[in-house]
Parts: structure tokens; C-alpha cells; sequence
């Protein structure tokens, strides 16, 4: 049985065939006698080699699992998982062609960057001199070989990241899986990091799924998003396609809009919380509707003579600095994120608590079939 | 989650922090009924090792040890004690990380039993090696019919009972600092297409290796001192299975002199082991 696993295996990572992942992942954990919660998870994937797919989602809403379920760490309740044409859902992780960048990298700490490298071609069947050549040119190829003598723990956060991806790629996975791969960079450095990451991700010829909650890595790094919810797919589709056209208020919240959901007729929707709003769009039927904060004008006395027709009477919930502008969290009939200038919310005299008029034009605003 | 986080885990660490509390005391005195029992517990500790000091005939002392029985059974000590070791790692690491990485129905039990004879009295476990390896024992027979292989009253009996009371110790250790290890950088080493053992071998037994040698210097210690199970299923036959404990006690019968100066050898044995351990668990006070 292992034999069969391991020569599908070995089929795949010759890549007879090459039509990347083809998965339903179904992975159910009951209640924990320690409080964990029932948790359910069914995704459906399809990637195509040279595709570079984000997961993006809220912590625990089961993106580490659906990527540990694919390296095989996690075994599935239902579902399958084809790579290039071969089921691996049975296989055990170390026949899948498969390579993981870890969270925290995992690095080996008691060998060198090149061991850490070598390992997987040695444990391929490579011998020691083989794997260490491997090794070198991978190392040469992300720009580490002068850090090929190193241990782990000499190595800065982005070279440890790049290392990882090294060791990953040396055993020439079909399916390359990221978890969260610059979550334990410092801003500095992710900035160049993300960067160079895209090109190697550019440069991979075959599949390759990232995990993230963030998602300007998301929408850098990937061709394609899907957003996971609590388990589920909420959303699918291209960076600027769930940045214009967010469907929950969680993309909303990331990709920085107001977001609502109504049922429109012509270029007037009632929103499902109530209150109008007057759209660009004429539609009818259940619709999304987005602006962004900067759209938001807010006064202290209601505006006479605005062009603006869709006016709110709301309370300043909270006040934050964004960047260098002040983002104002309004309650009220509307709740909604207004960005403002700091000269403009000191001449406005904002505070929690006080009584504003929120104005958004109609042409700012974005109507879209849900 | 981060490897720190279980690693660095030390329970020293806490327990450094309130201990320097109570002495520094912040201008508080520390309470006699507290104080007073402390003292005598240290006295009862102390005073026995200077006694053995002060009783020491340090002007005999060379011809009593120049004596070449005591070089025998410190060097039947030392060999047995190293190979009941040897024993204790072979068995006992694989033991360990079945306890720790594996989920196994009645895993709970089996630890249990492991552990058993850290309480058992040594003498009764050397009983029970009579009955399982003696020459009538439950395995001892076939062991004598089919191989001829006779463990009772021989140095290799003597290894045996050593290793009964010291592998639950190196047990106990490597499992302790398995579970505080990383699992993940199994699954890492899964993923680059290791196998199980080849994970194992490759990198968990590296990144043990400091748990490992902390449990074998421990269960070397024990088996150092090991008596009851080894004059039990052993004897006590010089050059043969008489190790320095039994050596101890036997002169204590009949030079007093000669067993003081014995104790001091392996008093010397001893405090050499905490000085190689110090790092481990003196220095945690």
C-alpha cells in the first residue's frame, strides 16, 4: 500500500501530468473536553500549476488546518485531494510532493542553513554530496550562500524565511504550501521580504497556496484570494476584484470600506438595517453597497443646501489616528468609518460622544449584485 | 506556540523568582516555625557527611584504598553501572518517545507501571527478577534451557538489576523533555519527505540529546548506588558481583575503617556527578 502511495507520488513529482490541485477538504473536530469548540471545516480548491493562491481569513477560521490537511499532517473526515491527477488524500506527508514554509519556519536548529536545505534531498535519496550541491545552488539562488554555514538561530527573520523556502523547494514539491509566511517578520523587513517572495512565487512553476489574516500579503502575493470564514469559502475571486466587491463585513474591514447590504430599485436602496441610500448604479434586487472612509464628509449642524443626498445623523463612537489622518468609528442611524483630516477634526471639535452629520455622494459610492 | 515558549519553559524560572523574594525578604524576617524545622533539615542532611568526613583516618586512608579489592569493586561498579546505562538508553529512549509522541490506549497505565519501580523497594524488585530470570524464573528457565544463559549471581545479573531501577529514571527524563520539544519539527522534517524514524533519528534525537544525557547520568547515579535488587538477584561475590555498596556494607561488618573509606569514594563519585549536573538542577536554586 505505502509502495503504491509512493510510486503516485513519485509520478506526480515527475509531473506526467500537470494539472495542478484539485481538493475538497473536509476536516471536522468535535468538542474538546478543554473547551475547544465543534469546528467544521469544508473548503473546495482548485489551482492551476504556476497559480499562486491565497487563504485569507480571520484567526480560527480554519486556514491552518485546510493547509495542514493538504501537507497531510492532518487527516481529512471527507473529501479528496488530487495533485496533478494523482489522489494523495491516503498518502502519509513524507510521500506527498508536497513542501511547507512554516509559520515560525522550523528550522532545524541543530543543523546548518545547508543541512536544513540538504535534508530533504537526502531524505529523497540523494547522497550527502548530491543533496549538499542541491543545497548550495538553492541557497545561491535566494541570495543566502554566504549564509550556508550559519545555524538557525544566526540567521536574521528574513534570511530564516528565505532558508525555509529554500528547504521547501529543494525537494521539488508539486504543491507549495505557506503558513502565514511573513507574519514573524518585523515591518522593515516584510516590506523587502514580500517582495522578493513574489518573485520566487513568479518563478514556481507549480502550485502554490498561502495562508494569511493580512491582506496586503495576500494581495501582493497571490493571483487569486479565497476567504475563509468559520470554515466556509465566503469569497473568491481576483485581489482587485474582493478589494472593489467585498461580500462580508470582514473583507470590508481589511480592504477598508463601508460596507451594506439592501435590496435595491433603480439608484435607491433600502438598506436591510433601515435607512436609504442613493446610488450611481441603478439595479434592482439584493445588493452590496461600499464607500470608502474618505468619502465621508461629516459636519456639526446638518448641511443645508448639499448636494449630497445621502445625509446621517450619527455619534462619534471613537476616534484613532490612521496614518496621518484621524478615522472616526460613527454609531447612529448608519454606522460607518469616516476618514478626516486632523485639521479638519479639530475644526470640528470631535470628541466621543458628540452629534455629527455624515455625507456621502452619491457617485462615491459602489452598488454591486449580491 | 513558538518553540521558546515550550522549551523555555522552566520551571526554575518561577520558582528562582519567589525564592529570591523570600531571601531578599524585603526587611521581613522569616518566621521561626518556618526557620527553625528548615535548619534541622539541613542539619540532617549535613551532619552524617561530616561525620563521614571527620571520621575519616585520612593517615590510612592511602592503604586502605591501595587495597585491591576496593579497585575491584569500584571498577565492577563503574563497568556495570555505564553498562546498565547503555542498557537504559537502548530500551529506554525508544520507550520514552513511544510514551510521549504515541496515543495508545491505557498510554496512562503503561507510564504508571514504568515508573513503578522508582517506588518499588529495591529489594523486591530484586525478588521479582528471581522470579522472572532466575534459574527457575518465568523467562529464566527457557533463557538456561535454550541458550544457556544463567543472569542470577553473575555480573551480567548484576547489570540487569541495575538497569531494572535506573531506566525508569532515564525514562522518565527523555519524556519529560520530548514532551517539552517542538512536535512540529517532526512534521517539518515529515514534510521534506522523512520518515517517522528517519525523523526521529535525524532530528528529534539532536535536539533531546541534552535530556538524554541529563537522564543518563541520572539513571548512571542510581545504578551507581543501586544495592538491594543487586545483593538480591546478585549476590555479593567479589570480583564478580560485588559492587562498592555491597562492599561498603560488608566492611562496615568488619573494618569500620575500611567502609569509611569506601563511602568516601563514592561520596566523591557523587558529588562529581552534581558538579556535571549542576547546570541542570543545583543551579536551579
Amino acid at each position: 500500500m505505502t509502495g503504491n502511495h509512493g510510486a503516485a507520488a513519485e509520478e506526480a513529482r515527475a509531473g506526467f501530468r500537470a494539472d495542478g490541485l484539485d481538493a475538497r477538504l473536509v476536516v471536522e473536530r468535535g468538542t474538546r473536553p478543554g473547551g475547544g469548540a465543534a469546528f467544521r471545516l469544508d473548503v473546495t480548491l482548485t489551482v492551476a500549476p504556476g497559480e499562486v493562491v491565497a487563504l485569507l481569513g480571520p484567526n480560527g477560521a480554519g486556514k491552518t488546518t485546510a493547509l495542514r490537511a493538504l501537507a497531510g499532517l492532518m487527516p481529512l473526515t471527507e473529501g479528496h485531494l488530487r495533485l496533478d491527477g494523482v489522489a494523495l488524500e491516503r498518502t502519509p506527508p513524507e510521500s506527498r510532493p508536497v513542501g511547507v514554509v512554516f509559520q515560525d519556519y522550523l528550522l532545524f536548529p541543530h543543523l546548518t542553513a545547508l543541512d536544513n536545505v540538504a535534508f530533504g534531498p537526502r531524505c529523497q535519496g540523494a547522497s550527502k554530496a548530491a543533496a549538499r550541491a542541491q543545497a548550495a545552488a538553492w541557497l545561491d539562488r535566494l541570495g543566502l550562500a554566504a549564509h550556508a554555514d550559519a545555524k538557525p538561530r544566526k540567521l536574521s527573520g528574513g534570511q530564516a524565511q528565505r532558508v525555509a523556502l529554500a528547504r521547501a523547494l529543494a525537494t521539488h514539491p508539486r504543491l507549495l504550501l505557506l503558513d502565514e509566511p511573513l507574519a514573524a517578520l518585523d515591518a522593515r523587513t516584510r516590506l523587502e521580504v514580500r517582495a522578493q517572495l513574489r518573485r520566487h512565487l513568479a518563478d514556481f512553476e507549480a502550485v502554490a497556496v498561502l495562508v494569511t489574516h493580512d491582506p496586503l500579503d495576500a494581495m501582493v502575493l497571490a493571483d487569486r484570494l479565497v476567504v475563509v470564514e468559520e470554515g466556509r469559502i465566503v469569497q473568491e475571486g481576483s485581489p482587485s476584484d474582493i478589494a472593489r466587491h467585498p461580500r462580508t463585513d470582514y473583507i470590508a474591514q481589511l480592504v477598508g470600506l463601508n460596507l451594506y447590504r439592501g435590496k435595491a430599485d433603480g439608484h435607491t436602496v433600502r438598506l436591510d438595517t433601515g435607512p436609504l441610500l442613493t446610488t450611481t448604479e441603478a439595479l434592482t434586487g439584493p445588493v452590496y453597497v461600499a464607500f470608502p472612509p474618505n468619502a465621508v464628509t461629516l459636519h456639526r449642524d446638518r448641511p443645508t443646501g448639499s448636494s449630497a443626498r445621502n445625509l446621517w445623523r450619527c455619534e462619534v463612537g471613537g476616534l484613532e489616528t490612521h496614518g496621518d489622518q484621524i478615522r472616526a468609528v460613527l454609531t447612529g442611524e448608519l454606522p460607518l468609518v469616516a476618514d478626516l483630516t486632523t485639521v479638519a477634526a479639530a475644526e470640528l471639535d470631535l470628541y466621543p460622544g458628540a452629534e455629527v452629520w455624515a455625507a456621502v455622494k452619491a457617485t462615491q459610492t459602489h452598488a454591486y449584485p449580491v | 506556540m513558538t518553540p521558546t515558549d515550550k522549551a523555555g519553559a522552566a520551571p526554575g524560572t518561577l520558582r528562582d523568582g519567589r525564592r529570591l523574594r523570600i531571601r531578599t525578604g524585603d526587611g521581613r524576617g522569616v518566621p521561626l516555625p518556618l526557620l527553625l524545622p528548615a535548619l534541622a533539615g539541613l542539619a540532617f542532611l549535613l551532619v552524617p557527611l561530616a561525620g563521614l568526613l571527620v571520621r575519616t583516618p585520612w593517615h590510612s586512608l592511602p592503604g586502605l584504598l591501595a587495597g585491591a579489592q576496593v579497585w575491584q569493586a569500584l571498577q565492577l561498579s563503574l563497568i556495570c553501572a555505564t553498562a546498565a546505562t547503555a542498557v537504559s538508553l537502548v530500551v529506554g529512549v525508544p520507550l520514552a518517545w513511544l510514551l510521549a509522541r504515541v496515543e495508545f490506549p491505557g498510554r496512562g497505565l503503561v507510564r504508571a507501571l514504568v515508573t513503578l519501580p522508582l517506588v518499588l523497594p529495591p529489594v523486591v524488585g530484586g525478588v521479582a527478577l528471581l522470579m522472572a530470570l532466575g534459574r527457575n524464573g518465568i523467562v529464566g528457565q527457557w533463557l538456561d534451557s535454550w541458550f544457556g544463559i544463567t543472569l542470577p549471581f553473575t555480573t551480567a545479573g548484576v547489570v540487569v538489576a541495575e538497569a531494572f531501577v535506573a531506566l525508569p529514571f532515564l525514562v522518565i527524563s527523555v519524556e519529560g523533555t520530548l514532551r517539552a520539544a517542538d512536535p512540529r519539527y517532526e512534521e517539518a522534517a515529515a514534510t521534506l519527505g522523512a520518515s517517522r524514524f528517519t525523523a526521529f533519528r535525524r532530528v528529534t534525537l539532536p535536539l533531546i540529546a541534552p535530556g538524554i544525557a541529563a537522564g543518563a547520568v541520572l539513571a548512571w547515579a542510581r545504578a551507581l548506588g543501586e544495592f538491594g535488587a543487586t545483593i538480591t538477584f546478585a549476590g555479593n561475590f567479589p570480583g564478580r558481583t560485588q559492587t562498592m555498596p555491597l562492599a561498603v556494607y560488608l566492611a562496615l561488618q568488619s573494618d569500620p575503617e575500611a567502609a569509611i573509606a569506601l563511602s568516601l569514594v563514592l561520596l566523591a563519585v557523587s558529588i562529581a556527578v552534581l558538579a556535571a549536573l549542576r547546570d541542570r538542577w543545583v543551579a536551579a536554586g
